[in-house]
């Protein structure tokens, strides 16, 4: 039988990945608690998961193409669009949710122990199934629109994961930072709506001005969408470096928001 | 007879189950002036480093505990409010890390620290069953295979697919209870469960622990109830502010458990040298009538420093205990929604109307609490004495009322 030391922590510690494995049951618990939490009392239930990304795309699709004159290139707007805010809604939902986690969990993470980075992790099984229900909505539209994305969908599962890791990684320190500063709360929020309209997600980059590219290009958000829209709605395929950095910094960005995470994670049931 | 099994049985190792040596633990409290919430303060503050220094208080909640435990035993913990117990449990569980020495566990550890931690009201039973189980550590093979007899330790069956949130307190509490109590820990972490559920309940519960110490694994038990622990444990720790006075047995540790309150009383008149953080304190506690009657009423008036920087509402919490330091009675002022403010200096009263205490000496502590910590424990801050009279119109022989801790307001009738 193993014998468990308990010294003080070190100046500096990495995320012990063994004690992480061992309790990933607890992540699966978590997951599904949210998921039955959500849909347990209300009427509509899994309905809700396809209507909410169905009318902001409407909306979405009534300002850029009618008021904006946006131009969509191959793809239907309405598929172009919906897609972007299934997306976009996974990565924001990941942050928002797991946001504040930590604080609401209080009693958990000042009680009992388990790897705590456990908790802001396990919203990523609510805000997946919701995805996962919501891509198959697009496959419809798809084939109601006659859209058909090629060999390049395969794909699809990779930038779903990349994702869902860079959306983690901004997760992590957010639900961190606001166990100790509450005022992340206000920050979050206004914060990915200035994303949402600064990525090209419910436009094409192609129509964003050449002045402007620049700052696109520093923007994760802007070579994932680009391998999204490539893979389902029929948009060129992006900058084979664009290809390798959605893959690259999502990797490094987990790993780094982990760390950090891990380095505020000691003194979270003194503060919380 | 428990050593004597436990010497016998002793599967796991011969070794100590737990090992403590050099344990402190010291929380830096900053003073509200001076610590950033908000991280626009924060970036303000580390831009003009140049300021003055942050002011950080030390609070030392453990200072150099050594011990060791071997397996069988089962090990009260006693020791006044503040000594550091729960910061000792806290430890052990790993839901704080130390500041300095090391501690040793020859197995995993199981807590009934606080029972109930994870249930969610809106699952049903048997989910929080399973979701509780796995925070404890608790592999989903191991619950399966024990269900049916936590189910059954708890008496719930018919409720299994009800939310907890329509359960009645007494059945949330055994089913939390039995979840931790099946978990195969090494060792296995109690503070002060045993307050709770009716009497059979907690037979079951004293039990339960008897037959885990009888497997030759470890049981901490923290307590107020002497009883409880001159029942159930096999040696005692005895701490105070913060150190370990002494480890032996039980009767030795309560000795000096009852002796400290004897000891405690004029030196803590002083604020500064009472436990908790310090931003509110008692200016003054005093019992109205000193020399009372069972059954009449004890009126402990105090007052409270302002401290208009200090954000959050507070509570009060006061402890009426009896000649050997056990709690007769805790009165919360959360549980009756009272909250005061710290911006003005406050007058308050406590009226204890129940139980009718029993002839004797009384000691009273009282804390305030804000935030999730205390910031002042004032442990017997005024004591009093009830004299010997009975309350009730016919008096009787003493062994009509020689028994139980308090006078009970009951009441016979013909139905």
């Amino acid at each position: 039988m193993a014998t468990i030391v308990i010294t003080p922590p070190k100046k500096f510690s990495i995320p012990k990945v063994g004690e992480l494995w061992e309790a990933r049951e607890v992540l699966y618990r978590f997951g599904a608690r949210d998921v039955t939490l959500r849909y347990r009392q209300t009427l509509l239930g899994v309905v809700w998961v396809v209507l909410q990304p169905l009318l902001t795309a409407l909306v979405f699709v009534l300002v850029f193409t009618k008021v904006g004159h946006v131009n969509y290139g191959n793809s239907k707007p309405i598929v172009f669009i919906f897609a972007g805010v299934v997306v976009w809604n996974l990565f924001s939902g990941i942050i928002t949710r797991a946001q504040g986690s930590l604080v609401s969990n209080r009693d958990l993470v000042s009680k009992v122990f388990f790897p705590r980075m456990l908790v802001p992790l396990a919203v990523v099984y609510s805000c997946l199934v919701d995805f996962l229900v919501s891509m198959a909505f697009l496959v419809v539209l798809m084939i109601l629109f006659g859209v058909n994305p090629g060999v390049a969908v395969l794909l699809g599962p990779l930038w779903t994961v990349m994702v869902i890791l860079l959306g983690s990684a901004v997760g992590l320190v957010t639900s961190a930072l606001t166990v100790r500063y509450r005022d992340v709360n206000y920050f979050v929020p206004f914060l990915l709506q200035f994303l949402l309209f600064a990525s090209p997600i419910i436009y094409p980059i192609s129509e964003v001005p050449a002045k402007y590219r620049i700052i696109y290009d520093l923007n994760p958000l802007t070579w994932l969408m680009q391998a999204f829209q490539w893979s389902f709605v029929r948009q060129p395929i992006p900058y084979p470096w664009e290809i390798a950095a959605a893959i690259v910094v999502p990797i490094l960005a987990f790993v780094a928001g982990a760390i950090i995470f891990e380095q505020m994670e000691r003194g979270f049931a003194d503060t919380i | 007879m428990l050593q004597q099994l436990a010497s016998n049985v002793s599967p796991v190792s011969k070794d100590a189950s737990i090992t403590v040596s050099g344990l402190s633990k010291t929380y830096r409290i900053y003073t509200r002036e001076h610590q950033p919430t908000t991280a626009a303060e924060a970036v303000i503050k580390k831009m003009k480093r140049s300021g003055p220094k942050k002011v950080v208080e030390q609070f030392q909640a453990l200072h150099d505990v050594s011990f060791e435990v071997n397996w069988g035993e089962v090990v009260g913990i006693i020791g006044r409010n503040g000594a550091g117990k729960s910061t000792l449990l806290k430890i052990i569980n790993r839901i704080t890390a130390p500041t300095t020495g090391r501690l040793e566990l020859g197995g995993r550890v199981g807590s009934l620290l606080e029972v109930g931690t994870g249930f969610h009201p809106e699952l049903t039973g048997r989910e929080n069953i399973y979701l509780n189980g796995t925070l404890l550590g608790m592999r989903r093979r191991e619950i399966k295979e024990r269900f049916d007899a936590i189910v059954d330790f708890a008496g719930t069956e018919k409720f299994l697919d009800t939310q907890v949130k329509r359960y009645s307190t007494g059945m949330y509490i055994r089913l939390a209870f039995a979840v931790a109590a099946h978990l195969d820990s090494e060792i296995l972490v109690v503070d002060e469960v045993l307050a709770v559920g009716d009497s059979d309940f907690q037979a079951k519960c004293l039990r339960k622990m008897r037959e885990v110490a009888r497997d030759g694994r470890t049981v901490l038990l923290v307590s107020h109830q002497l009883q409880t622990v001159s029942d159930l444990c096999t040696s005692a720790l005895y701490m105070d502010a913060g150190r370990l006075v002494l480890h032996g047995t039980v009767e030795e540790a309560m000795e000096e458990y009852k002796r400290s309150f004897a000891r405690a009383a004029p030196i803590l008149k002083e604020a500064s040298a009472r436990p908790g953080t310090g931003e509110l304190r008692f200016l003054e506690v005093e019992v109205a009538n000193d020399i009372t009657k069972p059954g009449e009423e004890v009126i402990v008036e105090f007052s409270i420093g302002a401290n208009p920087s200090f954000g959050n509402r507070y509570h009060i919490s006061g402890f009426v205990n009896d000649e050997n330091g056990m709690v007769i009675a805790q009165c919360d002022s959360r549980v009756i929604d009272f909250w005061l403010d710290p911006s003005t200096e406050n007058e308050g009263r406590l009226v204890l109307r129940t139980p009718w205490l029993k002839p004797g000496a009384y000691t009273v502590d009282m804390m305030i609490h804000a935030g999730g910590h205390p910031t002042d424990i004032w442990e017997q801050a005024c004591h009093f004495q009830v004299l010997p009279v009975t309350p009730y119109p016919h008096p009787t022989t003493p062994d009509g009322t020689d028994r139980g801790a308090v006078f009970p307001d009951f009441d016979y009738s013909q139905r």
